[in-house]
């Protein structure tokens, strides 16, 4: 940003509650069906169909509050917006105004400014008040193009009418482009971990708003925000603000003045564009919604909403350092998804080696599963299969080179590391008798080594490695076989 | 025939279910050039339930209203009829859904014999709102049934139908039964359920039925009422037999009288029939007791706010988009919405979606929706400490028996005041009930209201069974169906 500035910005986010069932009627959320096949009499807004609140909605969107560290209101009231567009059904939606469903949050995340490339530098925490999150219904969807006589008429298709979601707002607190965006980040992967939502701004299952002004570096009063829309994925959002950002100082450097409006983020121009001004801004009547009573949460709900869910990744993230002695490199890799830290619990535990555990998902598996495209979840390689390979490991039946080999081949066949080394015959011998029983037929097979090694010539120890090697057929556990030798080649 | 002649005479084989609805429909059809009380006479679809009901004879006598006909409001969806709401907007609406008390009403054994005339959206005190033109008094046909739900009570009175369903937001089922000499009943607020009533102030409208006598009213709510999973605000409160209230017994009741409802704009005929009223319940032996309701007086200001406010979110979707009417041919999408909302609403369903529009507006909310909300706060506190003193509270029903057609649709305001004594009950949420208690000198039908606490019902049928039995209203309109009493 330029010298002698500083940028406000507020953040709004509208994540889709992952339930099988629409916020106020029964039918499905399910994406991608036949246009208006997910409707009834409640979603279509039908003379005298009413809503009933789905309880699954709440319970998620107490997740959800609860893993942004909001406090949940004991009795929140659902509230009418009252609006008319063709895809909002009754003409009002359903949403929760001054008594919203939870409040006043301090999220501690953590932010880098970015080089020039984008890259990182320097990871630091930082507070974000998120002032509320409120349950809500999501409109349907207008169609302008694709269908017959799109130049006279325009299509809804109301599948998405009703899909609940939770608006989760922000106080003014970000300055840069990229706090905001590591802030989304955060609240994605957050949503995504205790299962509240799939937050997935490609799919449209998150949305983000900014509000964007700015000011001169020490002056407390605000400049005057414009509202920002179409931020299809968080790097537009980063774009959209930095691009804001410098057209309001360029603006008002020149003399102009910035106008208080909605822009759109177009991402092909890399440029924002007026959507409309604050004359054209509504007045939404907002009024309580008859229709329901206020949603009581109750100390007990919660109680059972937190303990149906997952171990935060905070707090994940310390235990695997204290339980498992991770680095926190470690620990914060494997705490970055649910999926992967439930992969390594499991594998630890069936390793009954927390750290070699660790080593083997961080150099092998991941590398394997960025190649195949696929997430911890989805690995062909169970947690508890490869628990048991770094046990063969550990146990000498393998050695670590051969581990490495037999991970790739599980990765291919899906077959199990007891499976792979009893097809391949890979087990080591590692029975010192039967070690020693070699080590003496290859010595006294090569007298001529023999003597060359003890006049002084140590470099044919690696002779001896290799016959006893290629005399076990590559199984002699190789630690072993050195140990005998050490010993066999001093005796005189 | 009420509902015990129907019951009696199918049991004897002097009728059937056939026979029963055939002189339903032959009377709806004959009388509703005069009468206009029915949108819809649905003779196939009667004859064809009746059909159904005499072919399952043995299952008849378990069914609480088996073979009896009923009128629908047509603001009350079924699945296979019109739901017009008495608007020109939902002119050949077809709603795809039966609302909740039509499942009801049909697993207890009724033929639904068609849609009844109303105000536009339920908004009217004399069905002189709807697009459809009028209904009639059966008393006087130049005189207005009462409204919102007119063509219900009209059916009713004129001995159509021995029961029908019609909706109560300030007062549409009482008003009119009490201008129709009939009784009507509006239950406690979350008594009965509300899906697939059209809405129009939801916080007030609660469905509610008209009956030539108590006991068919009980009988009729105990069938429809209580809680429904598709209605959040119907309460999971237990629905007693109503009927077997209906003891007669008045020893010990306490009635309480609202001495200021008794004042000025009263009609004097009105007074003296309920103060007679008042009068019969001390002979039966109950304690007459004073009691006051200090914000009445703001009832009527605060429900024109509170239901207006309500009406123009509930109207919003009737924008052209999904069903009913469009003007067609509109160059934008605003022009669309405003055309066919300026086509298909009337006069005073556009007067309160301005009004309500007004009051939630950004800047008025506070002194208007927010103010009346407290006021309403204080009125069902009233109410609260009312009912310490005394079980049931008697009011007029109306300040007047029934109004000539066009006598007050060119003063809004007058119009509003018939609905002085009603909207406290909608807006306090408590249950109300008219009963016919006399007639005027023009030999038109009075009607006294008993008001209770929330879940009172029982009480209020048992005080209007034990005044029905002491002064039985034994006066019939003018214009009546054929063979009947």
């Amino acid at each position: 940003m330029k010298e002698g500035w500083e940028a406000v910005i507020g953040l709004e986010i509208h994540a889709q509650l992952n339930t099988e069932s629409k916020i106020f009627c029964g039918c499905s959320t399910r994406f991608g069906d036949e246009p208006n096949a997910n409707t009834c009499p409640v979603c279509l807004g039908l003379p005298g169909a009413l809503p009933v609140l789905n309880r699954r909605a709440v319970e998620l969107g107490a997740r959800a509050a609860l893993a942004l560290g909001l406090r949940i209101n004991e009795e929140s009231i659902f509230a009418r917006k009252n609006y008319f567009y063709p895809d909002l059904p009754k003409g009002y939606q359903i949403s929760q105004y001054d008594r919203p469903f939870s409040e006043h949050g301090e999220l501690e995340i953590v932010t880098a400014t970015r080089d020039a490339a984008g890259h990182a530098r320097e990871w630091r925490p930082m507070i974000i008040r998120i002032t509320r999150m409120h349950l809500e219904e999501d409109a349907g969807k207008n169609v302008h193009e694709g269908l017959p006589e799109t130049d006279r008429y325009s299509y809804v298709d109301l599948n998405r009418a009703g899909t609940p979601l939770a608006e989760i707002v922000t106080e003014p607190d970000f300055r840069t482009s990229w706090e905001a965006y590591d802030y989304v980040n955060h609240v994605r992967r957050a949503l995504q971990w205790v299962g509240a939502s799939e937050a997935d701004m490609e799919k449209g299952n998150l949305r983000c708003e900014a509000n964007v002004s700015v000011r001169r570096a020490g002056e407390e009063k605000f400049g005057t925000k414009v509202e920002l829309k179409n931020l299809n994925s968080v790097r537009f959002m980063q774009k959209a603000i930095e691009y804001e950002i410098e057209r309001h100082i360029e603006l008002i450097e020149s003399g102009g003045r910035v106008t208080q409006e909605t822009r759109l983020w177009d991402d092909r121009a890399n440029e924002t564009r007026v959507m409309r001004s604050k004359e054209e801004a509504h007045d939404y009547r907002y009024f309580p919604e008859p229709d329901l009573p206020p949603l009581v949460v109750t100390a007990a709900f919660i109680e059972e909403v937190t303990a149906q869910m997952p171990e935060l990744p905070e707090a994940r993230r310390r235990r695997f350092m204290e339980e498992y002695g991770l680095s926190f490199d470690d620990a914060s890799q494997f705490t970055a998804e649910r999926g992967l830290a439930d992969y390594y619990e499991r594998a630890a535990r069936a390793a009954t080696n927390a750290r070699a555990a660790a080593n083997w998902i961080r150099s092998e598996l991941l590398r394997e599963l960025e190649a195949s495209g696929r997430g911890a979840e989805e690995s062909p390689v169970k947690a508890e299969e490869l628990g048991a390979l770094v046990r063969l490991i550990d146990e000498g039946k393998i050695s670590g080179k051969q581990g490495k080999e037999v991970l790739v081949e599980m990765f291919a066949s899906g077959k199990s590391a007891a499976v792979i080394v009893e097809e391949q015959g890979l087990a080591q011998v590692s029975d010192a008798g039967e070690i020693e029983g070699i080590v003496d037929e290859v010595i006294a097979a090569s007298p001529k080594q023999l003597e060359q090694y003890r006049a002084g010539k140590e470099t044919l120890f690696g002779f001896f490695v290799g016959q006893v090697m290629k005399a076990s057929k590559g199984k002699a556990n190789p630690k072993l076989v050195n140990e005998v030798l050490q010993e066999r080649l001093r005796k005189s | 025939m009420n509902i015990e002649t129907i019951k009696t005479r199918l049991a004897g084989g002097e009728l059937d279910a056939r026979a029963v609805a055939e002189r339903a429909l032959g009377a709806a059809e004959e009388l509703n050039e005069t009468l206009g009380a029915f949108l819809q006479i649905d003779r196939a679809g009667a004859l064809a339930r009746a059909g159904e009901l005499d072919a399952d004879r043995g299952a008849s006598p378990a069914r609480a209203l088996n073979s009896v006909p009923v009128a629908v409001k047509d603001n009350i969806c079924v699945r296979g009829l019109q739901a017009s709401s008495g608007s020109a907007i939902l002119r050949d609406y077809y709603p795809p859904y039966n609302a909740t008390v039509i499942e009801r009403l049909r697993a207890a054994g009724t033929i639904i014999l068609g849609k009844t005339n109303c105000d536009e959206f339920a908004m009217g005190s004399s069905n002189e709102n709807s697009a459809y033109g009028p209904v009639r008094n059966p008393w006087d046909t130049k005189r207005v049934p009462g409204g919102s739900s007119g063509g219900s009570a009209a059916a009713v009175a004129a001995r159509i139908v021995p029961i029908a369903l019609g909706s109560d937001t300030g007062g549409s089922v009482r008003q009119p039964a009490s201008l129709c000499g009939i009784v009507g009943v509006k239950p406690t607020y979350g008594r009965v359920s509300r899906y697939g009533l059209a809405a129009f102030g939801s916080s007030l409208d609660q469905i509610g039925v008209f009956a030539t006598n108590t006991t068919d009213a009980a009988l009729a709510l105990s069938v429809i009422a209580g809680r429904d999973p598709r209605d959040a605000t119907t309460a999971d409160v237990a629905v007693p037999d109503y009927v077997s209230q209906l003891t007669g017994e008045m020893q010990g009741a306490r009635i309480g009288v609202p001495r200021e409802l008794f004042g000025e704009g009263l009609d004097a005929d009105v007074r003296a029939s309920v103060l007679a009223a008042i009068e019969t319940y001390r002979a039966l032996g109950a304690e007459v007791v004073d009691v006051e309701l200090p914000h009445a007086k703001y009832a009527i200001a605060v429900y024109y706010i509170i239901a207006t406010a309500e009406a123009s979110s509930n109207l919003a979707r009737y924008d052209g988009v999904r069903y009913g009417c469009r003007a067609e041919e509109s160059r934008t999408l605003r022009e669309m919405y405003r055309r066919t909302r300026e086509e298909g609403f009337g006069v005073e369903v556009k007067r309160r979606i301005m009004l309500g529009t007004y009051v939630l507006s950004s800047g008025y909310y506070d002194a208007y929706y927010l103010k009346a909300q407290k006021v309403r706060a204080l009125l069902k506190q009233d109410f609260a400490r009312a009912f310490e003193r005394c079980d049931a509270i008697i009011t007029p029903t109306t300040p007047t028996t029934a109004f000539l057609l066009g006598e007050k649709t060119d003063d809004p305001l007058a119009m509003y005041l018939n609905d002085v004594y009603t909207v406290t009950a909608n807006l306090a949420g408590i249950p109300g009930i008219s009963v016919p208690c006399g007639l005027s000198q023009t030999n038109l039908p009075i009607g006294m209201q008993l008001l209770g606490a929330h879940w009172s019902e029982s009480t209020l049928f048992r005080f209007a069974h034990a005044y029905e039995r002491a002064q039985p209203f034994d006066a019939r309109p003018s214009v009546m169906a054929k063979g009947e009493a």
